[in-house]
């Protein structure tokens, strides 16, 4: 917490002084509160490594007296004869391929939306604004119905069709970033030769990358997070996604070696953290320009 | 623009069928994924429906049947009692966080990321079997309590606590609203706040007279999108309070549908209280934005 000496300037020691005595009431404080925010997932970090006897007894402490694997070997080995790779890889099946549906189909529906001007485009976008307001939660019932009927309950596609057709989030995230580029770029393309399809291609496709980027990372924790959709219709613990697998391991019946527990749930974190801490200014400005919520 | 004509050219035609080719991914999934979903749980709303046989028309016995549960009034009380609780707590932090963020010194970013960080996760279900053990009787809040000599609390298993395990757990995750209001404190020119200091204006009266009402619009959105999220919770109740435990009083609204129409199969009483769910959410927004003439833009007051 060096003071700054601004060269040309002669800051006096006392002027001085207050400045660091400043910057210690701000940075005290704050940084204190953000560890406060930080300690409850810090400390499941720091439990996974702890001897089960340790885990509540030290209970607030973050350094483990004995670091030990043992927790991730014992919550590797799974539950229900179903070992915990299975898990994960079912959670990178979903969450990669709801991503990449949904992004691509956002992306196609958005520059319909933006570029072309077609009859009936202010009905339909009005209807899509609407659905951005309609919890999903109301829909469950009747889609369980129809999914059961088509003798989809057990497979993933229920999870993974409707992501075929966009989300209205999404497809108006996207929308707001093409309406940002100039339209000339369309207009020199036609003039070019250059189709529709062909100016969303070589022309949108491209410029909208750092919209389609948010938008991934988001879907990413959405179902690489969701719970609901999975419990609803995946009966089968070989298909289990980490969600359902987490709660099947927590489950007050099957015992609770907490140690495996918190070793896994913290395993199962680590693809979110990854993507915070390499895509951050992605997140920021996604949310900070339209207001995405996680969860 | 009212003059129609019907003769088009074949560009023309040849336009408007591009636009639903490029809308077409969104317009098959609104009519099957959404309107048909929709129209069809108003039917199943007034019928019996077991997943088994038939549905039974049943007029409007699932709405009477609601009146008189018991649970569903406990679900109805939880929820509201999380909404109300939980909002503006997590609005509040996240607007004072935002505010201690807005600030050009060095390490804010850290800050902001570690502020953000349980947000990212916080829905998951890893951080709800957490925060269970958190909350437990041998857990860290009550070894940290026990350390300043205050006596255990058993936090999920007292009706009166156990709910905020679930508004502290809402709480923490203030993330994304934090990042908006920061994105909202950027826009307030810093002469407005010269000028209030020229006239000899305090910190408190800044706050009330100019960042408030200058940040009124994006605390309503806020407060609309939290708001409708409030309402729809579903994992953390079924996780951290084990289905709404202890005595359904965190029984939240979308976990006991989810109980009566996939645990009990009764399809038409849970779409029935979707339904009614869908009517008090659009209700509640409408009622945010009529009265958001009254303090958006114009007055100080926090909406309420």
């Amino acid at each position: 917490m060096a003071a700054i000496t601004v060269p040309g300037l002669r800051v006096s020691n006392a002027s001085q002084r207050k400045a660091i005595v400043k910057s210690i009431a701000y940075h005290a404080p704050t940084l204190i509160l953000s560890l406060l925010m930080i300690y409850p997932i810090l400390w499941m970090f720091a439990s996974s490594f702890k001897v089960p006897a340790e885990i509540w007894k030290d209970v607030s402490s973050l350094i483990p007296k004995q670091p030990t694997l043992d927790n991730y070997f014992k919550g590797w080995a799974g539950f229900g004869g179903v070992r915990f790779d299975t898990f994960y890889i079912n959670s990178f099946i979903y969450a990669g391929g709801a991503t990449l549906f949904q992004v691509i189909s956002s992306a196609i529906t958005a520059f319909g939306f933006a570029r072309i001007r077609f009859f009936g485009r202010n009905f339909w976008f009005t209807c899509m604004l609407l659905t951005l307001m309609l919890p999903v939660q109301v829909l469950i019932i009747p889609q369980y119905i129809m999914f059961k009927q088509l003798g989809w309950i057990n497979t993933y596609l229920p999870l993974l069709v409707p992501r075929l057709c966009g989300s209205a989030f999404f497809i108006f995230m996207i929308m707001q970033f093409i309406r940002g580029l100039p339209k000339e770029l369309d207009e020199a393309a036609r003039i070019d030769g250059c189709g529709t399809i062909g100016i969303f291609f070589r022309i949108i496709l491209p410029l909208i990358q750092p919209a389609m980027i948010t938008a991934a990372i988001f879907t990413f924790y959405w179902t690489w997070e969701d719970f609901m959709g999975p419990l609803l219709y995946l009966g089968n613990p070989k298909m289990y996604t980490l969600s359902l697998a987490l709660r099947g391991f927590a489950d007050p019946g099957t015992g609770t070696d907490w140690g495996a527990i918190f070793a896994m749930a913290s395993l199962s974190l680590v693809p979110v953290f990854a993507i915070f801490v390499f895509f951050q200014r992605y997140l920021v400005q996604g949310i900070s320009t339209t207001g995405l919520t996680g969860g | 623009m009212a003059q129609r004509r019907f003769a088009l050219s074949r560009r023309q035609l040849s336009t408007h069928l591009s636009g639903y080719l490029f809308i077409a991914p969104w317009l098959i999934g609104f009519f099957v994924f959404t309107l048909i979903p929709i129209l069809a749980s108003f039917f199943l709303a007034f019928t019996q429906y077991d997943t088994l046989s038939a549905p039974v028309w049943v007029g409007t016995e699932n709405f009477e049947r609601m009146l008189q549960d018991p649970r569903y009034w406990a679900s109805v009380k939880a929820t509201l009692y999380y909404v109300m609780a939980a909002i503006p707590l997590r609005l509040v932090f996240a607007l004072a966080v935002a505010m201690l963020l807005n600030s050009d010194r060095r390490g804010v970013g850290n800050y902001r990321a570690m502020f953000y960080a349980p947000s990212i996760v916080g829905g998951s279900v890893a951080v709800a079997v957490m925060w269970q053990q958190v909350f437990g009787t041998e857990g860290l809040v009550n070894y940290c309590l026990a350390v300043v000599g205050i006596p255990r609390v058993i936090w999920l298993g007292n009706p009166n606590t156990a709910i905020w395990t679930l508004i502290t757990l809402a709480a923490w995750q203030f993330g994304s609203p934090m990042l908006i209001f920061l994105a909202g404190l950027r826009q307030i020119p810093a002469s407005l706040y010269e000028a209030a200091a020229i006239d000899g204006a305090g910190a408190l009266s800044k706050f009330f007279k100019i960042t408030l009402p200058m940040l009124s619009p994006v605390l309503f959105f806020n407060l609309v999108l939290q708001t409708i999220n409030g309402f729809i919770a579903f994992t953390q109740a079924l996780i951290v309070t084990n289905n709404g435990r202890p005595l359904d009083t965190t029984l939240l609204y979308v976990l006991y549908v989810y109980q009566r129409a996939f645990q009990n199969l009764q399809m038409g009483y849970g779409a029935a209280m979707a339904w009614v769910l869908l009517i008090v959410i659009a209700m509640v927004t409408w009622l945010l934005f009529k009265s958001s003439s009254s303090w958006v833009f114009y007055e100080s007051k926090e909406g309420e």
